[in-house]
């Protein structure tokens, strides 16, 4: 006996009216956990095994499926919350680390929704999006910050600064890093149709480059993390930008995490690591003891790329935030993106998941802040990721200082996802989070990146309204332009630290 | 909504402030006589070398000496004197102008390109950041601003520019640059120094507008020591200027395409050398940036620039007549000070105008 403490209550119940099912079988077909099976003529249901994923909801044709959450009551308690207690159980069955998947379910206050979007009046005109230009063409890369010119000999002056590489974006939303491994092979390509036709980028996550990808290798931006899975030469020069991942907003202090169950031998050749074979990443980078260390590594990866793509390095946003992104941006990458504690994972242990790091909003902030002290702004560009969930998230993000965001659960989304969160299963219904071919061939690339592309388009729609309405025609006027938000029920220390006034003010 | 005037004698041969009084006033549809200014380049010959720093004090008793202290400690004092008035009935005096001629201490901002108005601009600073009931208005050499505002309803306090040019006296100065501001208030009437025109040393500003980057290019400003302490547009927009100018070395032309640049699109079309620059410029002052709708008649002791929005949502209209060149909201100002005018021209979004007086 492994353990005296039963099951547990179940987590979701799934139920059939019997009255409206025809006994098509769907269920059954689309559920890959096996929650449905037929015996003799009746459709059983196993509702402990269910995530809730809503595949089976979702291809119902007659909508008999019905699903409820925590069907069952604890005895309520407010300290001792249900999820406190079931995780003591679980740990006391195991003696683990609890793994989990997606971001934070931590109910905290989310700072995005206290904060409010400005819009004009009379004094000053909106402008009308549908009749002037409203631009949100963005450069991510190194700016000078002062032009240097040189007297002709004819006397006209010209520019004599040299502009260093720039990635230049259609609009400031791109597709954040989830590695092939992760994620599948059809999402990976939909994501990169879906960049080339909205005039942005991807990127690849730690997973190394899959052949299939590389007609789009002009729209992604490689990763180098620390388990430097699937990195060569020829991997950073298909990428347009390469990015160090220094850290991970779900998971700050420990390195990537893939289950065994989904390194198949096509993740396994692109990653270059054995099939079935957990793929952990060291926490640190083991040529980065120290921050003197990035620079060479910066260098190392530009010089093998002659330095012709700008290099990126995403760290996880934690208490000393504003110290970290001023001594990257002083190791020679082009652009830093922060990633903030509610970013999504496939997998997370738990309490990194829940207890780690700080809000995206605050570190944007603060590093924003820091850089303009130390006149290093133009030095970087700063991209805010982390639970980016709406186009006024991407716009609050960048007056609050971004110059772009990275978006993940959102384009996940919009290919199906339904944030179940048992990506590290392996199984996912939704031909996502899954290398096992039946189910990946669930996702047909070609309407999963229409669906894509749309969400950025009408985001990028959103946000040129917004902008419009704040009199505001580019995006370089919306950067930092703290003064056109303010902070509803904020307390004054988070208003101080955002630099943001409460409303009313 | 307000009205902006300007006039630049380009051979620097002087005008009374009289006709830029009636200029002023012909535009009082355009502002709510809640405040009004008047700046003037060449008003000081005596104290040509020296720079005139004209100073609101709440209460001279109190602070003059706080000032006086301040100022001695980084130049000389060459002489000082309250700024001839002469009350008004609409108009409520609530402070007491105030004018130094100050000559800094080179030798107190050693490695500075341009060690006096480095002093002078962190004086500026200094003494309008701290509550001391001062605040410097100007700080030019061989200029000096005059503005006042004013509140309206029971109690208030008037401020047409005819109060104003009235109350200075305006038609007793002489100078071969002028620009104006009338007001329509939007906020805090009563406070002198909020009002246009503002001035740090060499440039002063009036502004027809209101910008959707305030906050933006205060941000930005603040990064390079400059202090904001008015809120208002044309205080960052002198400093802006003196920074991308003074500071960075931009010519007149390319600092103003840096504060209204050129759509991508059109950038896009350019051949590639000024494509070049011009995404040089966006690259490097994106923050300097200035949006919504403005219009901004700007001058130097050597020129007098005038510029929109790229969308020109706020009129800017130019008139040539000889020597003198004109900018302002309304062409009826103009008629008002040069019934003759020769030319009249409205720039289209995006053109400036740059006159500069003769070498
Ligand atoms: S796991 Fe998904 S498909 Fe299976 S029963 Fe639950 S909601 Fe339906
Ligand atoms: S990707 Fe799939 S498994 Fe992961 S949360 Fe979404 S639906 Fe669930």
């Amino acid at each position: 006996m492994s353990s005296n403490l039963g099951s547990m209550p179940l987590r979701y119940r799934v139920t059939i009216d019997r009255e409206q099912c025809m006994e098509c079988e769907r269920c059954i077909e689309n559920c890959s956990y096996g929650v449905f099976r037929r015996d003799g003529d009746r459709i059983l249901i196993n509702s402990r095994k269910c995530t809730a994923c809503h595949r089976c909801l979702a291809y119902c044709p007659r909508d008999a499926i019905m699903l409820e959450e925590q069907p069952c009551d604890y005895r309520s308690h407010p300290v001792w919350t249900r999820a406190v207690r079931e995780s003591i159980y679980n740990q006391a069955r195991t003696g683990k680390i609890i793994l989990a998947g997606m971001g934070s379910v931590a109910n905290l206050p989310i700072i995005f929704d206290h904060l409010m979007l400005d819009a004009c009046q009379v004094t000053t005109p909106p402008t009308d999006p549908l009749r002037e230009p409203v631009e949100l063409r963005t450069y991510l890369g190194k700016k000078p910050s002062k032009l240097e010119f040189r007297q002709k000999p004819n006397g006209d002056v010209e520019l004599s600064t040299e502009l260093t590489p720039n990635l230049m974006l259609e609009t400031p939303i791109m597709l954040g890093h989830m590695s092939y491994g992760a994620i599948s092979l059809n999402a990976h390509v939909a994501m990169a149709r879906a960049a080339r036709e909205t005039g942005t980028y991807m990127g690849t996550g730690e997973g190394g480059l899959h052949p299939g990808l590389y007609p789009y290798q002009d729209r992604m931006i490689v990763q180098v993390a620390s388990g430097r899975f699937g990195v060569n030469v020829d991997y950073l020069e298909r990428g347009a930008a390469i990015e160090l991942k220094l850290g991970q907003g779900a998971k700050p202090g420990i390195g990537g995490h893939l289950t065994g169950e989904k390194v198949s031998a096509d993740v396994s050749r692109t990653r270059m690591i054995p099939q079935g074979s957990d793929a952990i990443s060291p926490a640190p980078h083991h040529d980065i003891y120290g921050i003197e260390d990035l620079p060479q590594l910066v260098n190392s990866v530009k010089e093998a790329t002659e330095r012709k793509k700008p290099v990126f390095a995403k760290i996880a946003a934690v208490n000393n935030n504003a110290e970290n992104v001023a001594a990257v941006a002083r190791s020679g990458v082009d652009a830093i993106a922060i990633d903030g504690f509610r970013g999504g994972t496939g997998a997370a242990p738990r309490v990194f998941r829940d207890h780690v790091g700080i809000p995206i909003e605050v570190a944007i902030s603060t590093a924003d802040q820091e850089l303009r002290n130390q006149g290093l702004r133009n030095e970087v560009s700063l991209i805010a990721c982390g639970s980016i969930r709406e186009s006024t998230d991407v716009v609050k993000a960048i007056a609050l200082g971004a110059d772009a965001v990275y978006i993940g659960t959102a384009a996940l989304a919009a290919m199906g996802c339904r944030v179940c969160g048992n990506c590290y299963q392996g199984l996912c219904p939704w031909g996502i989070a899954t290398q096992r071919q039946d189910l990946v061939d669930r996702l047909n690339p070609d309407v999963a990146s229409k669906q894509i592309a749309n969400l950025i388009h009408a985001w990028t729609l959103e946000i040129t309204e917004l902008m419009g309405a704040a009199g505001i025609n580019s995006i370089e006027s919306l950067r930092g332009n703290r003064d056109r938000l303010r902070g509803y029920m904020l307390d004054e220390g988070l208003l101080d630290i955002l630099d943001v006034k409460s409303v009313g003010a | 909504m307000c009205g902006i005037f300007g006039v630049m004698d380009k051979r620097r041969q002087m005008m009374d402030g009289s006709g830029i009084r009636e200029a002023l006033s012909m535009m009082n549809e355009r502002g709510s006589g809640e405040g009004a200014g008047y700046v003037a380049y060449g008003i000081y010959p005596d104290y040509r070398d020296c720079y005139a720093l004209h100073v609101f004090f709440d209460k001279a008793c109190e602070s003059k000496a706080v000032i006086d202290a301040t100022l001695e400690q980084w130049g000389t004092i060459e002489h000082d004197e309250a700024i001839p008035t002469c009350d008004q009935p609409n108009l409520r005096v609530n402070c007491t102008p105030w004018r130094y001629f100050f000559k800094p201490d080179a030798s107190l901002a050693p490695g500075s390109a341009s060690p006096e108005k480095d002093i002078v601009t962190n004086l500026v600073m200094q003494i309008n950041a701290s509550a001391n009931g001062a605040e410097v208005v100007s700080s030019g050499k061989n200029v000096g601003v005059f503005k006042a505002g004013g509140s309206r309803g029971p109690g208030g306090s008037g401020g047409w520019p005819e109060d104003v040019a009235d109350y200075y006296r305006i038609q007793d100065y002489e100078g071969y640059i002028w620009l104006a501001h009338n007001r329509y208030a939007t906020n805090r009437p009563e406070l002198w120094e909020r009002p246009d025109p503002f001035n740090l040393h060499d440039w002063s500003v009036v502004e027809n507008g209101k910008t959707t980057t305030y906050g933006a290019n205060r941000r930005y400003v603040e990064s390079f020591g400059y202090n904001c302490s008015t809120g208002t547009d044309s205080e960052v927009i002198a400093y802006l200027i003196d920074l991308l100018v003074r500071k960075h070395g931009l010519d007149i032309s390319l600092a103003i395409r840096a504060l209204a640049p050129p759509y991508w699109e059109e950038i896009d079309r350019m051949p590639e050398a000024e494509q070049n620059l011009n995404r040089a410029l966006r690259f490097a002052y994106g923050s300097a940036t200035m949006n919504g709708p403005f219009t901004v008649v700007a001058a130097n002791p050597d020129m007098m620039v005038g510029f929109t929005d790229r969308g020109k949502l706020r009129p800017m209209v130019v008139g040539e007549c000889g020597d003198r060149l004109y900018i302002a909201s309304e062409e009826a100002a103009i008629r008002a000070m040069e019934s003759g005018v020769e030319s009249i021209a409205r720039p289209a979004a995006g053109e400036p105008v740059i006159g500069r007086v003769a070498p």
